[in-house]
């Protein structure tokens, strides 16, 4: 894992005290709430349907046990004893009071995390593939580049006010675990002819105008990653549009603009930037890759797993994935219990993960885009015991990419731009289907709701996807079909007229049964879909 | 009827306008009437409360309650965590008007 030297330190440390004098002067009256709010903002702090709302960056989902501990502490110290894991690789606290923010975040800081940069028209949170490291399929682990942007898009000067907030996800294998296309950026890592290299996609988003964002470069050597990015973030800067803040994110750019103009545009002044020598030096790449090199994985670990229990074997089928080393395994903790709030963690189950990381995955963890939990070094032979601690503290449910594993944003219940509730949504469809047989029989199915247009839920990206919108006062939910964020990116379609809460559950039994009745051989509802297209769905749910 | 809620500068708590103060619980709300706009100026200068808005509301059998069901569930709690509720006597949820 990655260490603070003494800059990163510093700049936080300097933050959270800057912060701590902006809070009192707000309290005391010589900052209005206008004056404030953009500054709160830069720090992560929303004011939300029921009170403070703080987003901590992970930054690229990987956290050790030290720093989960902290995000239990902080749960319980100041907030109501629980966090929400977001889709974006972050943790969100609902109950956040001002005058604390302040010691939070200090708290924060001693563990090197923050909230900067977790809101406002910045560069945020590089998100990346859960199982960097440890996945058999990558080229070189990601991380060591997403730190490197990290450290780049850190307060920079230039990019601190862009026309709007810039994502960015890094990944390095063919598979893609982090809905990279649709990200402002979104960055392959590959290798070619023994070179590595990065391919760039840029102009993908979800919110109101969804778009897959197009290849825009497909090789870019890995000492220019920085420069190359830099001159796209520039391009954006001076041509995305400041005027319409629904048309201001970069995709809408490279679309009115076109993906060719947009791409002679970067490469105008990429040509410019080349000679300007602003990569890091590739002695600070080295010292970055240093802090992310294979953990002591034992040799000669057996692959045999004891199987005796049928609850383990199912658990064991559905939530471990392959590893690269022979004797380990890949395991993600469900954070969708049926019936529970998706990416909701309680203190004490943070602390339990914490506990598992240490003993049994070389302190480390990931957070998924899927709002899960990932131990990503798992002895084998350790993987029963795990189980066991898991199931007793509610934690092994069985469902990993099964259509109860739900994606899903806090909704109506939270979120004051929300236009209905996304939970109880979830927590009804979770228990519809909630036989694990019925589950597995479905197969791989990734349902998602966002409760309003903004699409937190990536909705769009579902291969059933959900939208709450607001009819005369009433919650309505539209069902969309087809979408994928994996490396066969596409934008679920709306089926038509929407549904009210119970109806959607309803309508969703409709399209998984029309499935059974379509799909072919090995076909996924999504092959299903695609090759069947809307029509058949539409009937059964329309008639 | 029309009445103001806000939140509370310091805590974050959601709080509802009783006419002179303010209070966590949408029972205690005030008719605003015409008033909001000065009202509201009023009051986020004396930095009690803060994001002050006007919402309608009705009076119904169990009280005061918001029209439109984003501030109803803002008055409430979230609907999936009934354990979060504001009870009325609830000591712990501190002195309820400020
Ligand atoms: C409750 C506080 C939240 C607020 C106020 C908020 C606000 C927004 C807004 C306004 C957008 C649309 C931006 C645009 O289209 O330009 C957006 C997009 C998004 N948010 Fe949130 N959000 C919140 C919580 C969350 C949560 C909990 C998650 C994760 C579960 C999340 C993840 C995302 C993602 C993935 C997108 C789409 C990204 C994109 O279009 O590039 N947000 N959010
Ligand atoms: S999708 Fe809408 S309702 Fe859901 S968290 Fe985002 S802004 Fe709120």
């Amino acid at each position: 894992m990655y260490k603070y030297d003494h800059y990163d330190q510093a700049m936080v440390d300097t933050r959270v005290a800057e912060f701590r004098d902006q809070v009192e002067r707000r309290i005391a009256g010589k900052l209005s709430e206008d004056q404030f709010k953009p500054l709160r903002l830069m720090n992560g702090l929303y004011l939300q349907l029921h009170a403070y709302m703080l987003r901590v960056a992970i930054p690229y989902g990987t956290l050790d046990s030290r720093q989960t501990r902290m995000l239990a502490h902080i749960a319980r110290k100041y907030d109501r004893g629980y966090g929400h894991f977001t889709t974006r690789q972050n943790i969100q606290y609902n109950w956040i009071r001002l005058e604390d923010a302040p010691d939070l975040l200090a708290d924060l800081a001693t563990v090197e995390m923050h909230a900067i940069q977790t809101s406002g028209n910045c560069i945020r949170n590089i998100s990346s593939d859960q199982y960097a490291g440890a996945a058999a399929d990558e080229v070189v682990d990601p991380r060591p580049f997403a730190e490197l942007l990290r450290q780049w898009s850190s307060f920079h000067p230039e990019f601190s006010f862009l026309p709007r907030k810039f994502k960015i996800a890094v990944i390095a294998s063919e598979t893609d675990r982090a809905a990279m296309r649709l990200h402002d950026i979104g960055i392959q890592i590959i290798e070619r002819d023994g070179e590595i290299a990065a391919r760039f996609y840029a102009g993908g988003g979800m919110g109101r105008t969804p778009m897959i964002g197009p290849l825009i470069r497909d090789f870019v050597p890995i000492g220019e990653l920085i420069s190359y990015s830099e001159a796209i973030l520039r391009v954006y800067n001076r041509y995305g549009r400041r005027d319409n803040k629904f048309k201001a994110r970069i995709k809408i750019l490279v679309h009115e603009m076109g993906a060719e103009k947009f791409i002679a545009e970067v490469e105008a002044e990429f040509a410019h930037l080349r000679g300007l020598n602003i990569d890091a030096p590739a002695a600070e790449l080295a010292r970055i890759k240093a802090f992310f090199t294979d953990p002591p994985f034992e040799a000669g670990l057996p692959d045999e797993i004891d199987r005796l229990d049928p609850d383990f074997a199912v658990w064991l089928d559905q939530n471990t994935h392959p590893h690269k080393r022979p004797g380990y395994a890949i395991v993600t903790i469900s954070l969708k219990p049926i019936g529970g709030i998706p990416g909701d963690a309680s203190a004490e189950q943070m602390e339990l993960i914490a506990d598992l990381a240490e003993r049994h995955s070389f302190d480390e963890l990931r957070v998924t885009h899927a709002q899960n939990i990932v131990l990503p070094h798992v002895r084998k032979a350790d993987l029963a015991t795990i189980w066991g601690a898991l199931a007793e503290a509610g934690l092994a449910e069985p469902n990993l990419d099964l259509v109860t594993d739900i994606i899903a944003c806090p909704g109506l219940d939270y979120c004051s731009l929300a236009n209905a509730r996304s939970i109880p949504v979830a927590q009804k469809i979770a228990r519809r289907f909630a036989d694990q047989q019925r589950q597995r029989d479905l197969g791989e199915l990734k349902l998602k709701i966002s409760g309003c247009i903004n699409a937190c839920g990536h909705h769009h990206a579902g291969h059933i996807g959900i939208l709450g919108v607001d009819r005369k006062g009433v919650e309505n939910y539209q069902l969309l079909l087809g979408g994928s964020g994996a490396e066969d990116a596409s934008l679920g379609q709306i089926t038509g007229p929407g549904f009210d809460e119970d109806g959607i559950v309803d309508a969703v039994e409709t399209v998984t049964e029309t499935y059974k009745t379509l799909r072919a051989d090995g076909e996924r509802f999504l092959d299903t879909y695609r090759r069947v297209g809307m029509t058949p769905f539409k009937e059964a749910l329309y008639g | 009827m029309k009445i103001l809620t806000g939140n509370d500068l310091k805590t974050g708590d959601v709080v509802w306008w009783t006419g002179e103060s303010w209070s966590r619980h949408v029972s205690d709300a005030a008719e605003v009437g015409d008033n909001s706009v000065d009202v509201i100026a009023i009051e986020e200068a004396a930095r009690r409360a803060t994001a002050i808005y006007e919402v309608a509301a009705d009076h119904t059998a169990g009280g005061i309650l918001p029209v439109h069901i984003k501030e109803k569930i803002r008055a409430t709690g979230p609907t999936v965590r009934p354990d979060l509720k504001l009870a009325p006597a609830d000591p712990a949820a501190g002195s309820w008007v400020i």
